[in-house]
């Protein structure tokens, strides 16, 4: 079986698709990425996943992101799909604003997307519509903001000893 | 070796015993007193320290990579069971030392405080670790900057992670305290002062 | 911290001897809390039992939840080596190795032939400590605390070739951008060869203890059972997901680092269970041993690191004497030196599976966004799903088949 090449991809997706629904398009080392819109995320896995030759049948990761700069796109979430079978990665990244970040969940498809989801949620306040237990994960649960977001800094507001002007800051 | 000569025969393995060197054999010294035929008088508060000293039952609270030189010092090469420390404890209300190996989150901190809390008295606290002693390389807002933020700590053992031997180092303090400390610590102003300042009873 | 509490059910006042009445079983919630003898590392498990028998499992993680990814942002590249260390504690270098990877692709560096060997030396040493850790842990929690010291001695000679090499025990920060930071010294390579020598007996004593024996075999064959599709949709990778059958192993789907020199097989397992987790790390220590055998044989001769002076701190003597070294040194010391732009996803064959580094540089001289993809993070999901229907004396013991590392399943 020759090696799926990422033009195929692109292909397949357009075909299905249409070409508008596919935006961003480049090539990072090799693998595949590329950019859609929030709403067709879930038919685009769902496709990848039951693609008879494809088969993008494993999740390898999912990321969150925040470009505070890109007004109206800030928050984004990376796919990384990995075909097995086929030995193909390939990346499918979508932005939503900051005011109104609903993606929809993959829990689905894939039951690894589950805490992924919820890793993205507490770190930069992605809504993930449809997960069955979208709570904090991995901070506290009483924390009120979303820490890993540009505008909140990494050390703690509330110490007392290890203050800036020691470090240099 | 030969035949084993009965009569000569725990007579010579004493002989042998003197004759090693302290690198071979380490006894526990004996404290300050008199002896005679068939009796030894020594303080009793020496005695019991001697015998709190050697029997310390540690919980071993080990989150992160210090746990895992941790697990090295228990293991054959650096074993902490010389020390009297081979009964892990994993039961706070049996244990005599806490010791806090690795890094503690701020989600962690109660836990440690309830674990803190349901040890009997006499009890002592060891940090192991960088994280412990004082938040270790994570300055960030999801770490406790150090354990001594919450309870009491008695030995801090710094490194990154300690090797077995710091933690023995730290151990044998902890021992030099259950000696040498009195009995009657707990109901001390100063000991007092020191757990309402944290806001334990 | 493991207190029990029964949760009585709302029908208690109903007659139980009643035909064809409501009986329900009443429910007793049991916290396997985050302090826990059993538990190899802080997470916690609200177990919800009827009677012995697991009906439903809660998880709370997050207990060690250090932000890395956050320090990360603030940190040059080069300084979050040290973090890498501190995910899979068992087996830093691999973390090092897999970060240093992710930049030299970023950077387009090529790394020379030895630094490869070396760096799969290391690798692999690395993989043999993290084995051992777990199988070993693996036999205690079953009861055979011998085995666990036995083979315990073996990794503190893995831990002398560490210290000769880099300094550290555990937390290494081993290797550069470029290759390593010093060539093997010859007592590094003596160590290494006793090592291969010795380490086989020592893993025949500990199989001979543990492997065919009655009360092991009864207390993990069938326990914690995964099929390959579950475990495929659950995002397993690693010793766990070969155990169920699948054999998806990123050294030898995408070799990176000169593997593909290398001559190994990937031990696959059939039913998902607990005894065959522990046969594929222990299979897998075996082909560690070889790998190691055939990298010490044949490593190439050649430089260690590659030829990058912008990433590579130049050696002391010329720093003193050459301008060019100076101004080298003190850019990359105080961190003048900026990344490409650019996004990389680079993976390597961790000890408990497919750790990722997804790295997007914005031309700066920290990253923009660095994602670590913790297998242990992703595979622990399926914990509640894997011991549902199984005793408490199971779920430990599929709780340490698995592997799960607390620095890495809270980063």
């Amino acid at each position: 079986m020759e090696k799926v090449s990422n033009q195929q991809i692109i292909e397949a997706l357009q075909t299905q698709f249409g070409e508008n629904s596919i935006y961003g398009l480049g090539e990072s080392h090799g693998t595949l990425q590329l950019t859609t819109s929030v709403d067709s995320i879930v038919p685009m896995l769902h496709f990848l996943y039951q693609h008879p030759i494809l088969k993008f049948q494993f999740l390898t990761d999912l990321a969150g992101i925040h470009f505070p700069d890109a007004k109206g796109q800030e928050l984004g979430v990376i796919y990384h799909l990995h075909s097995l079978e086929n030995n193909v990665r390939l990346w499918i990244k979508a932005y939503a604003p900051i005011e109104n970040p609903n993606f929809p969940t993959i829990t689905g498809l894939y039951a690894t997307a589950n805490w992924m989801e919820r890793e993205a949620f507490d770190f930069y306040g992605i809504i993930f519509e449809g997960h069955p237990n979208l709570t904090r994960i991995l901070n506290v649960d009483d924390m009120d903001y979303h820490p890993m977001r540009k505008e909140y800094p990494l050390e703690d507001a509330t110490r007392h000893d290890k203050i800036d002007e020691l470090f240099g800051r | 070796m030969g035949e084993i000569n009965s009569s000569t025969f725990f007579i010579d393995r004493f002989q042998k015993r003197k004759n090693m060197s302290d690198s071979t054999v380490n006894i526990i010294e004996a404290p300050a007193g008199v002896e005679g035929q068939g009796f030894f008088a020594t303080s009793l508060d020496s005695l019991v320290g001697m015998a709190r000293a050697n029997s310390l039952w540690p919980l071993p609270f080990a989150t992160s990579c210090c746990g895992i030189e941790f697990m090295s010092t228990m293991a054959s090469h650096y074993d902490l069971g010389r020390f009297g420390a081979e009964r892990l404890s994993f039961s706070a209300r049996q244990a005599d030392v806490l010791m806090v190996m690795g890094t503690i989150a701020k989600k962690m901190a109660p836990v440690v405080k309830q674990v803190y809390l349901q040890m009997a008295e006499p009890r002592w606290v060891i940090a192991v670790g960088a994280c412990a002693c004082s938040g270790g390389i994570f300055d960030t807002y999801s770490v406790l900057q150090g354990i001594d933020r919450i309870i009491p700590v008695d030995v801090y053992v710094p490194g990154c992670p300690p090797r077995p031997e710091q933690i023995l180092d730290g151990f044998m303090e902890i021992q030099e305290l259950a000696r040498k400390e009195s009995t009657r610590r707990r109901n001390e102003p100063e000991y007092k002062a020191l757990l309402a300042s944290y806001g334990i009873e | 911290m493991s207190e029990v509490a029964l949760v009585t059910n709302p029908n208690v006042g109903l007659d139980k001897s009643q035909k064809g009445g409501p009986y329900v079983n009443d429910l007793s919630t049991l916290n396997l809390g985050p302090t826990h003898p059993a538990t190899h590392g802080i997470f916690q498990n609200i177990l919800t039992m009827d009677g012995e028998t697991i009906v439903d499992a809660e998880q709370t993680v997050g207990y060690i939840h250090r932000a890395f990814e956050k320090i990360a942002e603030r940190r040059p590249f080069y300084q979050i080596t040290t973090l890498t260390d501190r995910m899979n504690y068992c087996s830093s270098p691999i973390n090092n190795m897999g970060w240093h990877m992710t930049v030299e692709k970023l950077l387009g560096i090529e790394v020379p032939k030895r630094a490869q060997y070396m760096r799969v030396i290391m690798m692999e040493l690395a993989r043999l400590a993290d084995h051992i850790v777990c199988n070993s842990v693996l036999a205690v929690d079953t009861g055979a605390l011998t085995g666990f010291l036995y083979v315990y001695q073996w990794r503190e000679h893995i831990y002398e070739i560490y210290e000769e090499l880099c300094g550290a025990r555990l937390t290494t920060n081993m290797g550069r951008f470029g290759g390593m930071e010093r060539d093997f010294t010859p007592v590094a390579i003596e160590k290494i060869k006793v090592l291969l020598a010795g380490l086989p007996k020592g893993l025949k004593e500990f199989e001979g203890l543990v492997m065919r024996n009655r009360i092991f075999m009864d207390r993990t064959q069938n326990v914690g059972a995964i099929s390959a599709e579950r475990a495929l949709n659950y995002g397993f990778t690693g010793p766990n997901l070969r155990a169920a059958g699948v054999d998806y192993d990123v050294r030898a789907l995408n070799p990176y680092s000169s593997y593909e020199d290398f001559e190994f097989d990937v031990p696959v397992g059939t039913k998902g269970d607990t005894y065959d987790r522990f046969m594929v790390r222990e299979e897998e220590m075996w082909q560690s041993l070889r790998i190691i055998q055939q990298a010490l044989d044949n490593l190439p001769e050649g430089a260690y690191h590659a030829d990058a002076p912008h990433y590579y701190l130049p050696d002391k003597q010329d720093v003193y004497k050459n301008m060019e070294a100076l101004i080298y040194h003190f850019k990359i010391v105080m961190g003048e030196i900026d990344a490409p732009v650019g996004e990389v996803y680079h993976s390597v064959e961790g000890g408990n599976g497919e750790l990722g580094f997804y790295l997007v540089s914005d031309g700066g001289r920290t990253p923009y966004r660095l994602k670590f993809r913790r297998p242990g993070f992703i595979y622990y999901q399926a914990f509640p799903e894997m011991i549902k229907g199984s005793n408490l004396s199971d779920a430990i013991v599929t709780m340490s088949s698995m592997n799960v590392i607390a620095g890495e399943l809270d980063t």
